[in-house]
């Protein structure tokens, strides 16, 4: 039996200690690079997230546990048949240029504008029967089955809730108001000099007391990595986001004095650092010898050296910060003998073994020569192979590698970013992000599938603790590291990283100490 | 060729650059013995600084890499770049040129207009595409550092055999009833030969610096360890760890000064008519 679930807005109340922020100040925030748009759900860019969390928000949030939060809903119900959720609405709340928000601005950017606009929510929405709106703050989402993972999609990047009193019957990508968005958010969109900055300014009419505390933000534009560490070290920018800065800057910042660093607000996107093993042809196409590479690798070195023990070493195809992450599968740890061993059993006759990295700065090509080194000290003769981001997209699409590097997103649940990796139907020649390694297991194909609409959680647990016990034994691809980008900070900004998307739409309750 | 080194070590400068060049050419050939283990091979605790541990004389680089290691396998890498690609540079453009100033007239100018287009392209930015097109590995950047340099050595050998052809030994070998190829490469090139060698030692040095600067751009052969690619790679971390730029640096410095002393000595024993006055 399942309880219902319910939350209320006491839980912000209880969850924030109350009075203690102090209101005002300005937060300069790194942005990089500079997006194509702020129109959540019509681009994807991470740093149109950035800014824009704190310009639009959808009807939950996730604490770093990826527990639903209220966000535009203060609270919300699940029927026990796990087929009908309930959303009820915050009541005074008011877009932007003053129009009172409602139910039907919901209704209407999710089954209009957002299913036209973006395809990875319209994957979810398809086991949407309806969405209806009862009364003005109310919101009901009918299942055609249960489908678990769907509580995870109320966040602002997958399903920012836009204004129908501005989008209702326009050609949404080319509205003119794209240029100046208008929310529900904390803070309101101001400028954008291109190039330069874009300023958001407090919402002074926004539904929660007090909130939120900062008087304006500005988003800087700095295109050059050496160049932001010094505008962080001048005091220049306040706010140094995961991935900003070379990881070799990383350690020298955070020893500054005043400066805190946070590997949190990673928890929904839970970057899962990978390499895919070619499972068609090669040596890579013999389980064993997939297993010794496992075996070969340091990867507690890689995590301490190169990532300068930000992440965790991944044991499962399921981030441990992923819902449904077991850690009852074998486990490979740094072990050369183990290593040789499977190699003799996998028939080995030293045929060159070509490693892509990701072509993504220093830290990945550094990652890249300590695996081959790994790979080396057992006797796989490996080389690295040159390329661009071009060269490396097109590798892939053509299954022309032995291993490649990657890393890819698992928003909060398996059913949404893991299982497309492994589905024998994922298969498609042309794109680096389905089935790239080739993977074909018609067993765990069908437990995927039954997981993603099994009606209760413990059902679903029991299916992705087999699916990741058979992975973790086929290892059709290596994992190597759950990546942590830190947040850097002044330690005079409080409560900055609150959320499993942290700076994306952490604004609303930071402050800075007076 | 007692005369010739009597010469060359009245220039002290040029002595000097040929024992650094020597003993570059030292740990590059006996590397595999100093070093047996690969230079890739992590062995210690990653930013170990110069001298602060036994056995790692140049510390450790980003990944705990010997840089001591790095150095002297980097060395090889250098030098096999600068004269493979030297002499491949020589093998285009020392014909081209000798063609295009012996026979003169149509050959001349189709020769002289196909060098000026290459010369009219910035050198490294065409190393950089070639490189790029050709995917980097050692015989690819070997080679589009040939196609770069051969160019200045086809004009140079054109204007001294131009300038040859018309002397009296040529026309009496004319007379002898020599053919054409056997004037040309028994007797006008070899006395063209001077300049060429000073030029050749040059372009090594050059070589060197173009194959450290496609390294340092993450353009080298990712498989091999080179200065250029140690630079490179220590660039990020150039605020806490200095001397991951610095020793490669210096290393190439000092292989790329001796090879422009050597350069100069050998001038100056070569064409001794030449030498400066008042030394």
């Amino acid at each position: 039996m399942r309880n219902l679930v319910t939350a209320s807005l006491l839980t912000v109340a209880m969850g924030l200690p109350a009075a203690a922020q102090d209101s005002g100040g300005r937060l300069d925030i790194v942005l990089q690079p500079e997006p194509p748009s702020l129109m959540l759900g019509m681009v994807q860019n991470a740093p149109t997230q950035l800014v824009a969390g704190d310009i639009f928000e959808s009807l939950l949030r996730y604490d770093t546990d990826l527990n639903p939060q209220p966000s535009l809903a203060k609270s919300w119900e699940i029927s026990e048949d796990a087929l009908t959720y309930t959303f009820k609405l915050h009541e005074d709340v008011k877009w932007h240029d003053g129009e009172p928000f409602t139910s039907a601005d919901v209704v209407f950017a999710v089954d209009k504008l957002l299913r036209e606009t973006n395809p990875r929510l319209r994957v979810s929405l398809e086991h949407v029967e309806s969405i209806t709106a009862p009364d003005d703050h109310t919101v009901v989402f009918q299942l055609k089955n249960p489908f678990g993972p769907f509580i995870g999609v109320f966040e602002a990047g997958t399903m920012p809730i836009l204004p129908k009193h501005i989008y209702e019957g326009t050609d949404y990508l080319n509205n003119p108001a794209n240029n100046t968005p208008i929310g529900t958010g904390p803070y309101k969109f101001n400028e954008w000099e291109k190039g330069n900055y874009i300023h958001l300014v407090k919402n002074e009419d926004y539904y929660l007391d007090d909130q939120p505390y900062l008087d304006e933000v500005y988003y800087r534009i700095i295109p050059d990595a050496a160049s932001r560490a010094v505008a962080f070290e001048n005091g220049e920018v306040d706010v140094l986001p995961g991935g900003s800065v070379e990881n070799w800057d990383v350690k020298r910042l955070v020893e500054m004095d005043g400066v805190c660093s946070t590997g949190k607000g990673w928890e929904y996107f839970a970057p899962h650092a990978m390499a895919w093993m070619n499972n068609r042809e090669g040596p890579t196409a013999d389980k064993n010898f997939r297993k010794a590479v496992m075996y070969a690798m340091d990867r507690e070195f890689v995590r301490d050296v190169i990532w300068n023990g930000f992440g965790k070493v991944a044991t499962s195809p399921v981030s441990s910060k992923t819902n449904f992450y077991t850690d009852d599968t074998i486990m490979y740890d740094h072990n050369a003998e183990k290593a040789e061993e499977m190699l003799a059993a996998s028939g080995y006759d030293g045929e060159e073994v070509r490693i892509l990295p990701l072509p993504y700065g220093e830290t990945w090509q550094r990652w890249a020569e300590a695996m081959k080194q790994n790979l080396d000290e057992v006797g796989i003769n490996s080389t690295v192979v040159a390329t661009d981001v071009a060269g490396w997209n097109q590798k892939q699409s053509d299954w022309d590698f032995d291993i490649a590097f990657t890393y890819l997103y698992q928003y909060g649940d398996p059913a949404l970013g893991v299982s497309r990796s492994y589905l024998s139907s994922n298969i498609e020649k042309g794109s680096p992000w389905n089935n790239v390694a080739g993977y074909v297991n018609e067993e765990v194909d069908a437990m995927f599938d039954e997981a993603a609409v099994a009606a209760t959680p413990e059902a679903r647990q029991e299916l992705y603790t087999k699916i990741q016990q058979q992975l973790v034994d086929d290892v059709p691809v290596a994992w190597l590291l759950e990546i942590e980008f830190p947040t850097i900070y002044r330690c005079e900004v409080k409560d900055l990283v609150t959320t499993a998307i942290g700076v994306n739409d952490g604004l609303r309750d930071a402050w800075i100490e007076q | 060729m007692m005369d010739f080194l009597k010469r060359f070590s009245r220039n002290r400068g040029a002595v000097i650059g040929a024992l650094i060049l020597i003993t570059v050419i030292l740990l590059a050939v006996f590397a595999p013995l100093i070093y047996p283990d690969s230079p890739w091979k992590m062995v210690q605790r990653p930013f170990l600084p110069p001298f602060s541990t036994e056995g790692f004389p140049l510390g450790t680089d980003t990944l705990g890499r010997d840089v001591a290691a790095g150095l002297v396998h980097g060395a090889r890498v250098s030098l096999i770049v600068g004269l493979v690609s030297t002499l491949v540079a020589l093998l285009i453009g020392v014909p081209l040129g000798a063609f295009a100033g012996f026979y003169g007239g149509l050959i001349d100018d189709g020769a002289m207009r196909f060098t000026e287009f290459f010369q009219t392209i910035p050198n490294f930015a065409l190393a950089i595409v070639l490189v790029a097109i050709l995917e980097p590995t050692l015989p690819t950047i070997t080679l589009a550092i040939a196609i770069v340099s051969w160019p200045p050595v086809a004009r140079l050998v054109r204007a001294e055999v131009l300038s040859l052809r018309k002397r009296e030994f040529v026309d009496a070998a004319r007379l002898a009833g020599l053919s054409n190829s056997r004037i040309l490469f028994g007797h006008v090139l070899p006395n063209a030969m001077s300049p060429i060698i000073v030029m050749a030692s040059l372009m090594v040095a050059t070589a060197i610096l173009l194959e450290s600067s496609l390294s340092f751009l993450g353009l080298g052969d990712p498989n091999i360890m080179s200065w250029g690619y140690m630079i490179g790679a220590a660039r990020t971390v150039i605020r806490s760890a200095w001397w991951l730029s610095f020793i490669p640096g210096v290393a190439i410095l000092l292989t790329v000064l001796a090879l422009n002393l050597i350069g100069e000595g050998l001038n100056d024993a070569l064409n001794p008519r030449l030498a400066r006055k008042g030394r």
